[in-house]
């Protein structure tokens, strides 16, 4: 292949000064790579035409073509499910191992199809299209594997969603014959609408062994609390039926009642409801003139009017989920779906994934004898939390009832959730709608702590090589009471820090830490120095805070240990001509920022400042030497949604003297850097986290009449 | 030349085979993991171990309407028919509130809770009379039966191990001529200790029929949920009120201490329970892993001692409880006798993040604590597992977990009656049903003993939950005058005070007043025109505590409360809203006070003079939520609202203590000190109940009853107060936004 060398007579023409002989060779050359690329090129692509041939031929596949299973009639049955069943009892936890991502391994069995001895199948529908589609997304899912030695948890391939297609008997035996049965340990059964007439059992009738059950429609007396999974019950309109998101609000109708199988008893106390409050209630039947099928599963009618199903759910603020026969109900995740708050009257039902979601937020649950009361109970909801709840609706439904796919990974992760304890999700995680969790805030230090004033605080300063300012900074600070301790961070490469002997000599421990790079985040990294929760970073030049000033800004910070606690405070600002945020500084009524030339913050913060600064943010502010401080304020901000706490009248650090030096164009173009850093960073955070406040701290007996001599800090210095 | 030609096609082969194989040998493996394995399937079909392939098309759906269903059970019996059969079929074990509790005790009088009488000659213990003072004094507490939603007994039902010197005996006859017994129903019984050697049945020992059983230490097994409560086991030297306070000082980062696994123990040789404890040793590093048994328990144990014993006896001495416990990241609580021990309320309290190894213990308040935010739940299958598990948990986590401890220790665990409260808080959501509190509401600061759902299901209502819903408190405020004295003059105080308050931009639609005074209703003219209504509500008892009732005419979350006498200013009122807005679950005021321990009386002082540092904030002057009026009227018992109401005063100093310990924070003092009320007193003629003399003294008597019945000083310190940003500065009043307020 590498061989055929081509050439054409246009060769020459594009290599002209070369000799013939030549040409050959690098015409060779030429085609022999190119040969190759192609070569490679088909060899790429052809696994992929392999692989869409494969999955054309499966296309074609069908259900029959699963290889038949004979069950004996003595084949055994699995005894009926241990009420007594927990995971600790019943579940093989050593099969899921331990295993750095902390996930469950899920096998799924191939497809048989299983006949009793003459031939009869043990289930009239075999698989159905719910059950492929839950199959198919676990497979798809990273909770899969192919691997039955190294599965955690087993799914049959036999369908037992709707119990009343099924042969019980012979269901169970399929499930016993099973190759990993093992008395139903570790064995996950999907189960949607169980029992049958007259009696409507509240799980599945299957005997299963120890088998953990995934039900819809569970009691609580039949529910095994840790082990079975409560789920709902698929309704195929979420598929059929697209109903856009509408506006948590106020509805055309307050409650309104579409299910088509109420009891008469509950109909009649519904028709009562209705004469009394009128048109708030909406009371749909099926309708009488259509003919049964999957047209009138989409319309409801109402004297002889007919409305649209699901889309009528929309029009109203609550509406009725009653329980049937069975306690779970489809037009649950048809009532969610349509945003509309599901006022649930079933008795001792255990709702949808109550394991984790918080019903309360989405649900009013009503004892089935109060149900005349529904009115009153439903009228002392608060407006506000009617649209909480409409909007948790829509979005448990988005979640965890839109289809097989989500109601499946939902139960895995719940039992995944279960198997590794601390390595769960959160309450929050499973319950706050995206909106929430965008703008809400857990603040990591949530304790009201005010923290004891011996520990006292860790000065960290930054410095290159201004010793003198250096050495005065230090002397300076060394009088404040609280001080535990002080680190020199020595940002300078070049130069030695000064001799020990050469250092002022101070009454706590000062220690000196060499930075491999000159980078303005050294300032921030968290030291295995600094022992204590408290942080002073100060500049190697601000030598004008009073001893009093700084005591009283670390006994604020011991008030707010989540906050920055800084004196000079800064603004950001929505410049509208421009359309973006400007940086505002001295002589505002407002601040949102603190500056960190001298601020006391936790030592987390240097932690978070370090490790968790989202995107490129660290690195362009080592670039730029400049707002590593506006940087901190937004990290603070962001994670605690709290704003700074600027402390005393300090509006700037440089003395008055020095900003003639400055000048005013320096100013300017400072200003244009800063506000171009809170335009940077706002875009990486992708929201503003500052919050703007109009109150700074002072001493309690601040500018009193009252002898200084008393008070606790008279030096709280100038502006 | 040729030599060169040789070469270079020899490198083009050489470079095209190199390129070949680069390519085809990443193609190999492949094809060997994917593409083999489904042509393998593609021929056999449905080999094991093949990928889950979708089948298209040929299914049908599971069942799309139940037809049969509505026919079928329209046939069937009435509903309510079903219901009442409920009743008779679950019982025993399989009880729950449907089937077991009469819910109609509870509709008449809400959730009332009675206690029977105590008879003479019955032995009690310690633990048990202070389970049931913290009922009587609670206020669901009721000494009527005929009222009562739920009973409980005097019979002291906690030690049911027979060996145990506290056993009660012959408890079944004596429960069986109770005359209010009912088979046990609405009766919640308190158990500790059940079952005794060897094999510590979860047995009471007598039948508790319908009863509910609020026990420790229960297994899952035995457990009805939504019925019955599993309760910490805790020692009789459990405070009965005001509690300890948890460890925790400090949020060090890194968050490890010096050990990262400890427990000190017992270990019972043999029976059951023994396992978990007997393997200890496995994991035991003497390092950061330090689990130290001992065998000394009973006077036998040398019999069943076994080759370990003599070491680990040994090791054991050398470690000291407290201070492993208090320098350690996790703690285990591993099983004992029973599963529940007393290392897990100690463990708790020190801040040391429980990693539980009982397996098929129901953790305490199970119902409504979700543990995984505050422990590690672990398996005693996997004891092995335990240091690398542990160890994996990221640093950040354990911050949260350990500041959860401590959250759960004060919220519900710290006294007895904080058990029993929250035990009967339980049963009330239960019985409720719709005004009952989420899981966020037991699950975060301040915790569900503050967070009435009666007041509001929805959290927005709340002082707490705003940053975790991430939305702001409503941005007007209510004002609420409390008025005593007659209205003479248009140059009394309160005129000026009506003005000033309507001209604020963040004055709702109302201001209220509440008319206290003996004298009749002014005339309706009489009162300054505002641009914002005025609603004059004539109090109906004219007690102090009125001026808290949670009044359904306040439309704001804020609540401004001032006194008659008051002098503020529009721009004072602004300011302090605004400084409210930022903490709204604190009292953020003007008239600021302090309070100080007094060694010398061994009491608590009460100081309005020019202090460094204050803790409460009065009421005359002050923001704060509208929750605290009703947690003030619902929340405090009546004998301290009856005491303020008694005295006219005093009703400050309570609100104040009542806010602190819900925040356990100090409120927020806004710019300087005015001595208004001072200047007050010249200026009416009659005189204010300021100037009073036993006035003082009476606040002092007040701040000990209070501190008594909170079980502890609430009140916290604060050294700083809030300026306006420019307050005092040396620059040009015009730039101040508020100017006016630096006029004193």
């Amino acid at each position: 292949m590498c061989a055929s060398g081509k050439y054409s007579s246009r060769g020459p023409a594009l290599i002209p000064r070369m000799k013939t002989r030549h040409r050959i060779y690098y015409i060779t050359l030429f085609s022999v790579v190119l040969l190759g690329l192609i070569a490679t090129g088909m060899f790429q692509f052809w696994p992929h035409s392999i692989e869409s041939t494969a999955d054309w031929t499966l296309d074609k596949r069908s259900v029959h073509d699963a290889p038949l299973v004979r069950l004996p009639v003595s084949s055994p049955i699995p005894e009926r499910g241990d009420l007594s069943c927990r995971m600790h009892t019943c579940f093989d936890v050593y099969r899921c191992g331990y295993n750095p991502k902390n996930r469950i391994k899920v096998y799924i069995y191939p497809l048989q199809r299983f006949v009793d001895e003459v031939g009869v199948p043990i289930s009239s529908t075999g698989l159905s299209r719910e059950y492929n589609d839950l199959l198919s997304a676990i497979s798809d899912s990273d909770f899969y594997t192919d691997d039955v030695t190294r599965a955690c948890l087993f799914v049959p391939s036999i369908d037992v969603l709707n119990q009343n297609s099924l042969r019980i008997r012979e269901t169970a035996q399929a499930l016993a014959m099973l190759p990993r049965w093992d008395k139903g340990m570790n064995h996950l059964l999907f189960n949607m609408l169980p029992g049958g007439p007259p009696d409507y059992n509240t799980a599945l009738d299957v005997p299963r062994d120890r088998a953990l059950l995934a039900g819809g429609g569970f009691s609580t007396w039949t529910y095994r609390q840790g082990y079975d999974v409560s789920i709902p019950v698929y309704s195929p309109l979420s598929a059929d039926v697209e109903l856009p998101e509408r506006q948590p609000g106020p509805r055309r109708y307050f409650i309104l009642s579409s299910q088509t199988a109420i009891h008469r008893e509950y109909r009649a106390e519904l028709e009562r409801l209705k004469e009394e409050n009128g048109e708030a209630l909406l009371l749909l039947d099926k309708c009488s003139n259509l003919s049964q099928g999957a047209a009138s599963a989409r319309k409801r009618c109402y004297k002889g009017q007919v409305y649209d199903y699901p889309q009528i759910l929309q029009e109203s603020s609550f509406c009725v989920v009653l329980r049937g026969a069975r306690l779970g109900q489809a037009a649950l995740s048809d009532v969610l779906q349509a945003g509309c708050v599901p006022v649930i009257l079933a008795d001792s039902y255990i709702l949808p994934f109550s394991e984790v979601l918080d019903w309360k937020r989405a649900s009013v649950v009503i004892p089935e004898e109060k149900l005349s009361e529904m009115y009153t109970i439903l009228k002392s909801i608060p407006h506000r939390q009617v649209e909480e709840m409409q909007r948790q609706a829509r979005w448990f439904w988005e979640a965890y009832f839109s289809s097989m796919k989500a109601i499946g990974l939902t139960t895995l992760q719940i039992i995944n959730d279960r198997i590794y304890p601390y390595a769960s999700r959160t309450y929050e995680q499973w319950n706050n709608p995206p909106v929430v969790k965008w703008s809400s805030v857990n603040s990591p230090l949530f304790l009201p702590l005010i923290p004891p004033r011996a520990p006292g605080f860790t000065a960290v300063v930054l410095t290159y090589d201004r010793i003198e300012s250096l050495f005065r900074v230090i002397t300076e600070i060394s009088k404040v009471p609280s001080l535990a301790k002080l680190l020199v961070v020595w940002n300078n490469q070049n130069k030695s820090p000064p001799e020990e002997s050469l250092w002022p000599k101070i009454a706590v421990p000062l220690k000196v830490v060499r930075t491999k790079e000159n980078k303005l985040s050294n300032r921030f990294f968290p030291y295995d120095e600094i022992e204590t929760e408290a942080v002073l970073a100060i500049d190697d030049d601000i030598i004008m805070l009073t001893s009093d000033e700084l005591q009283f800004g670390y006994e604020v910070w011991r008030e707010f240990p989540d906050r920055l606690v800084g004196y000079p405070g800064r603004l950001h600002l929505w410049d509208h001509e421009m359309g973006k945020w400007k940086y505002e500084s001295e002589w505002t009524n407002e601040v949102s920022m603190v500056l960190t030339g001298a601020a006391f913050y936790h030592k987390y913060f240097n932690y978070l400042y370090t490790y968790k600064m989202p995107g490129d943010i660290k690195s362009w502010v080592d670039a730029h030497m400049n707002c590593e401080d506006i940087a901190m304020n937004f990290l603070v901000a962001n994670i605690t949604g709290k704003a700074p706490i600027k402390v005393t009248p300090r509006k700037k650090f440089k003395c008055p003297e020095c900003t003639a030096i400055d000048g005013l164009s320096l100013d300017q173009t400072h200003m244009v850097e800063r506000s171009e850093c809170i335009n940077k960073f706002a875009s990486v955070f992708g929201t503003m986290p500052l919050k703007v406040v109009e109150h700074r701290a002072d001493p309690v007996l601040y500018k009193d009449d009252f002898p200084e001599k008393l008070k606790s800090f008279p030096n709280i210095g100038s502006l | 030349m040729q030599a060169k030609k040789r070469y270079l096609i020899l490198f083009s082969a050489g470079a095209c085979l190199i390129l070949l194989f680069c390519f085809g040998g990443i193609q190999v493996p492949l094809s060997r993991r994917g593409p083999t394995r489904r042509d393998d399937r593609s021929l056999t079909g449905y080999r094991s171990g093949a990928q889950w392939r979708r089948f298209p098309g040929v299914v049908q759906p599971f069942s799309p309407w139940d037809q049969e269903e509505s026919d079928g059970y329209n046939g069937h019996i009435s509903p309510r028919q079903k219901r009442d059969a409920i009743t008779g079929v679950y019982s025993g074990k399989r009880c729950r509130m449907e089937s077991c509790f009469d819910f109609s005790l509870c509709e008449r009088n809400g959730f009332k809770v009675y206690v029977y009488p105590q008879q003479k000659g019955e032995k009690m213990s310690e633990s048990y009379q202070n389970i049931l003072s913290s009922i009587e004094g609670s206020r669901f507490y009721t000494s009527d039966p005929g009222q009562a939603c739920l009973f409980v007994l005097s019979l002291d039902t906690l030690d049911r191990d027979q060996l145990s010197p506290q056993y009660v005996h012959n408890l079944k006859a004596k429960i069986q001529s109770l005359p209010l017994w009912n088979g046990g129903k609405n009766h919640i019984i308190f158990n500790l200790y059940s079952g005794t050697w060897p094999d510590y049945t979860e047995d009471l020992g007598f039948d508790i029929g319908f009863a509910m059983l609020a026990k420790a230490s229960i297994s899952t097994e035995n457990f009805r949920p939504n019925f019955d409560v599993s309760i910490p086991l805790f020692s009789k030297d459990h405070p009965r009120t005001g509690g300890e306070r948890g460890y925790l000082k400090h949020n060090s980062i890194p968050p490890f201490r010096k050990y990262m696994l400890v427990f000190k123990g017992k270990r019972y040789l043999t029976g059951i329970g023994s396992d978990t404890r007997n393997a200890l040793y496995h994991v035991h590093n003497s390092e950061d892993v330090v689990l130290l048994t001992t065998c000394k328990h009973g006077k036998d144990w040398q019999k069943h001692k076994d080759a370990r014993c003599d070491k680990d006896n040994a090791e054991y001495d050398k470690y000291d409880y407290r201070e492993m416990l208090y320098n350690s990241t996790f703690c285990l609580v591993p099983r004992g006798r029973r599963l529940g021990s007393f290392r897990f309320l100690e463990a708790l309290q020190a801040a040391c993040v429980p990693v539980m190894l009982s397996n098929g213990w129901e953790l305490p308040f199970s119902e409504i604590i979700n543990w995984n935010t505050a422990a590690v739940i672990g398996d005693e299958r996997l004891l092995l597992q335990i240091p690398s598990t542990v160890r994996s948990i990221h640093q950040d986590k354990i911050l949260s977990l350990r500041q959860q401890t401590q959250f759960l220790w004060e919220a519900y665990f710290n006294s007895v009656e904080r058990i029993v409260l929250t035990t009967l808080e339980i049963i009330q959501d239960r019985v409720l049903q719709h005004p009952s509190r989420s899981s966020l509401m037991w699950n975060s600061l301040p915790g569900g003993l503050f967070t009435l759902p009666q007041y509001s299901t929805y959290l927005g209502d709340f002082p707490f939950y705003y940053a975790k819903l991430g939305i702001k408190p409503y941005s007007k405020f209510t004002a609420i005058i409390h008025v005593v004295t007659p209205l003479v003059s248009q140059s009394q105080p309160i005129i000026k005070l009506l003005v000033a308050v309507a001209k604020s931009q963040y004055c709702a639609q109302v201001i209220q007043i509440l008319w206290n005074c003996d004298k009749p209703l002014p005339a309706k003219h009489r009162w300054p025109a505002t641009s914002v209504p005025v609603i004059v509500i004539e109090g109906e008892s004219k007690v102090m505590s009125s001026r808290f009732l949670p009044y359904d005419t306040i439309p704001t979350d804020a609540v401004l409360s001032l006194d008659e006498d008051t002098v503020l200013s529009t721009t004072e009122v602004d300011f302090a809203f605004t400084v409210w807005q930022s903490f709204p679950d604190r009292i953020v005021g003007y008239p600021a006070r302090s309070h100080f321990w007094d060694s010398n009386k061994e009491r608590w002082g009460y100081t309005s003079k020019w202090t460094n540092d204050y803790s409460m904030v009065l009421t005359g002057a002050a923001i704060y939520h509208r929750y605290y009026h009703y947690l003030y009227t619902t929340y405090l018992p009546t004998s301290l609202k009856t005491m303020v109401d008694q005295i006219s005063n005093c009703e400050d100093i309570l609100m104040n203590f009542l806010v602190s310990s819900v925040t356990k924070l100090p409120p927020i003092k806004v710019t300087q000190k005015k001595q208004y009320k001072e200047t007050m007193m010249g200026q009416t003629s009659r005189a204010s109940r300021w100037a009073d003399p036993d006035h003082f003294a009476q606040r002092q008597t007040c701040m000990n009853k209070f501190a008594s019945w909170f079980g502890s000083m609430p009140l916290v310190h604060s050294q700083m107060r809030l300026d306006p940003v420019l307050f005092k500065d040396q620059v040009s009043i015009l730039r101040k936004k508020y100017r006016d307020i630096e006029r004193l």
